[in-house]
């Protein structure tokens, strides 16, 4: 700009805006232009490795209403007592299968939760008493963590047998490992003050953790384990995919040998279970934050 | 100063009455507590007992655990590390088009079912529960229904993801509206802008970062279901894994274990940084 340096007393503020302005908008110009490309890039990467066809997909929607149609139970306003009755013929296995499925998640997350607690004031760096104890807590939880939970119970499945003990060991490792990096975070966050307290009055470890982090921590460990609960209800659900128990098995075998109205059945009592556990749990979590803040 | 020895007991009996809650809970409450507490050892023991926790199964097991370990290392791909790559590309790209589809279903339905924009209580009130029927059903058992009405291969994949995220997504997306800063819809409605205007000038631009960070974060998600879909045969590195494990192939199926835990951790850092990029550090980690 060799105007504005000779003569600096004659810019042009109009001028300057503009120019400042066009700069702007040739710079977010360039930038639309590469995350164009950045995700189209993407996307025929995903269609080619995903082997997307959109034929494929058109002829399959039909397939799928099809499908849909032929779960949806037939029901008659004239007759509908017995119809409902005829469409959960087989009720109380599909409850008691439920109630196996619920208690495969609560135990697993008591099991899980239990463990991430202890481990997570090793876990974290402001409670941890050395540091390989530290390393090595973080990265078991990250290991149980990341491998999904239905690959363990793949492998469990064949170490302790069909069946629920399987699925509950699984979900409990996952469980551990996911509540465990979450307590030990929790844990990092405290107010470090309740510590010096009790250390000053001559308390160890054991005691500094009992008496001024538990009581800190508590409350939101109980809502992350309620949360954590919610999830494991879900996964509980599929873990008989792999034959570890639970109502899954019951939907497996029934979509597999195509008896429609039962797999709209057991589903609808799924759906039905995964929003109930959701919402009191929900509100359950509330009234916990209702009490912390009072 | 305070004295502690210089209370009498008059003054303790005073404390008793006035603040009885210090000393001891009231009765009711310690007797509800107690029966809390025993109903829950009780549900444990009846657990312990109904699912067979012995110790000596639990050893039997964890030593038959510990011989399947040792027959994983050392890992070995046994010539197939090509076909593994391949499937975890698949299962990428089943993700990605998944939460695409996903994303781009939910776009309108979340403004739909919000409440600042449709002001209607019953469309809301029964969008929601739409979503909440395509969320409570697992992505693995729409897997297995996609699997049975448009056949094996990762198209019932895609189309699992996508439709559990279509749920999850909108009702991310309608809370994402419902929580915009009412400031800049005012101002283009001063400006005189209508409906169509006013969200596409006052409510699109503060809400497209959050969405796409949601979307993103769903992503991440998506690609750890999608390494498991395949079980059902629903596409990606899961049936391989499967069928590795039922084969008792050990060292192949750690070492695709392995290749799905970098997998998943090389996409969790991807997305963490992106996500930092578009809405600041902060809020991403409270998405964590």
């Amino acid at each position: 700009m060799p105007e504005a340096s000779s003569t600096p007393v004659t810019v042009n503020p109009v001028a300057v805006f503009e120019r400042a302005r066009a700069e702007m908008l040739r710079q977010k110009r360039v930038q639309g232009v590469i995350l164009a490309v950045v995700f189209l890039a993407c996307l025929t990467a995903a269609v080619i490795a995903g082997q997307f066809n959109i034929f494929t997909l058109i002829e399959g929607f039909p397939r799928t209403t099809e499908y849909i149609e032929k779960l949806l139970p037939v029901l008659r306003w004239e007759t509908l007592g017995t119809d409902v009755a005829e469409w959960y013929w087989n009720t109380d296995r599909w409850l008691e299968l439920l109630v196996e499925t619920l208690l495969m998640a609560f135990f697993a997350t008591l099991l899980g939760t239990v463990g991430a607690f202890v481990f997570s004031f090793f876990a974290s760096s402001n409670l941890t008493t050395a540091y390989w104890m530290y390393f090595l807590t973080r990265r078991f939880m990250e290991i149980a963590r990341s491998v999904p939970d239905l690959v363990y119970a793949l492998v469990f499945v064949f170490a302790w047998g069909l069946g629920p003990l399987a699925g509950i060991l699984a979900l409990a490792i996952h469980t551990f490992g996911a509540s465990g990096k979450l307590f030990a975070e929790v844990n990092e966050n405290i107010d470090p003050n309740p510590l010096e307290g009790v250390r000053a009055s001559g308390g160890n470890w054991v005691e500094m953790i009992r008496f001024s982090v538990v009581p800190q921590v508590l409350p939101v460990f109980a809502s992350y384990t309620l949360w954590r609960f919610e999830i494991n209800v879900r996964t509980a659900a599929v873990l008989g995919f792999v034959g570890a128990g639970g109502i899954g098995y019951e939907l497996y075998t029934n979509i597999r040998l195509s008896y429609y109205e039962d797999v709209s059945a057991i589903l609808l009592i799924i759906v039905a279970t995964v929003i109930c556990v959701d919402l009191s749990c929900e509100k359950i979590r509330h009234r916990m934050i209702g009490k912390e803040f009072l | 100063m305070l004295r502690v020895d210089a209370i009498s007991e008059a003054e303790i009996v005073e404390a008793r009455r006035r603040l009885p809650r210090v000393f001891s809970r009231p009765i009711k409450e310690r007797l509800l507590s107690w029966a809390g507490w025993t109903a829950f050892a009780g549900l444990v023991l009846y657990c312990l007992v109904r699912f067979d926790f012995s110790p000596f199964r639990l050893w039997d097991g964890a030593h038959e655990l510990g011989l399947i370990t040792r027959l994983m290392f050392p890992p070995s791909a046994g010539g197939n590390f090509d076909l593994f790559l391949w499937a975890i590309l698949e299962t990428l790209g089943m993700a990605f088009l998944g939460t695409l589809i996903g994303g781009v279903l939910a776009f309108p339905l979340g403004f739909l079912a919000a409440k600042n924009i449709v002001p209607a209580w019953i469309f809301h009130f029964g969008i929601r529960r739409v979503f909440d029927v395509l969320r409570g059903v697992d992505v693995f058992i729409w897997a297995l229904i996609f699997v049975r009405a448009i056949g094996l291969g990762p198209l019932a994949g895609i189309m699992a993801i996508a439709i559990s995220d279509t749920g999850t997504l909108s009702k991310l997306f309608s809370e994402a509206i419902e929580n915009i800063d009412g400031k800049q819809v005012e101002g283009v409605k001063a400006a005189g802008a209508n409906r169509i205007k006013v969200v596409r000038f006052g409510v699109v631009p503060q809400v497209l970062p959050v969405m796409l960070s949601f979307a993103l974060y769903m992503f991440e998600s998506n690609v750890r279901a999608a390494t498991i879909l395949g079980i059902v045969g629903a596409g990606g590195i899961g049936l391989l894994l499967a069928d590795r494990i039922r084969a008792h192939v050990w060292d192949q199926a750690s070492v695709i274990i392995i290749m799905i835990l970098i997998t998943v951790y090389a996409i969790d850092f991807l997305s963490k940084k992106i996500r930092e990029r578009l809405i600041g550090k902060g809020k991403s980690e409270l998405m964590n």
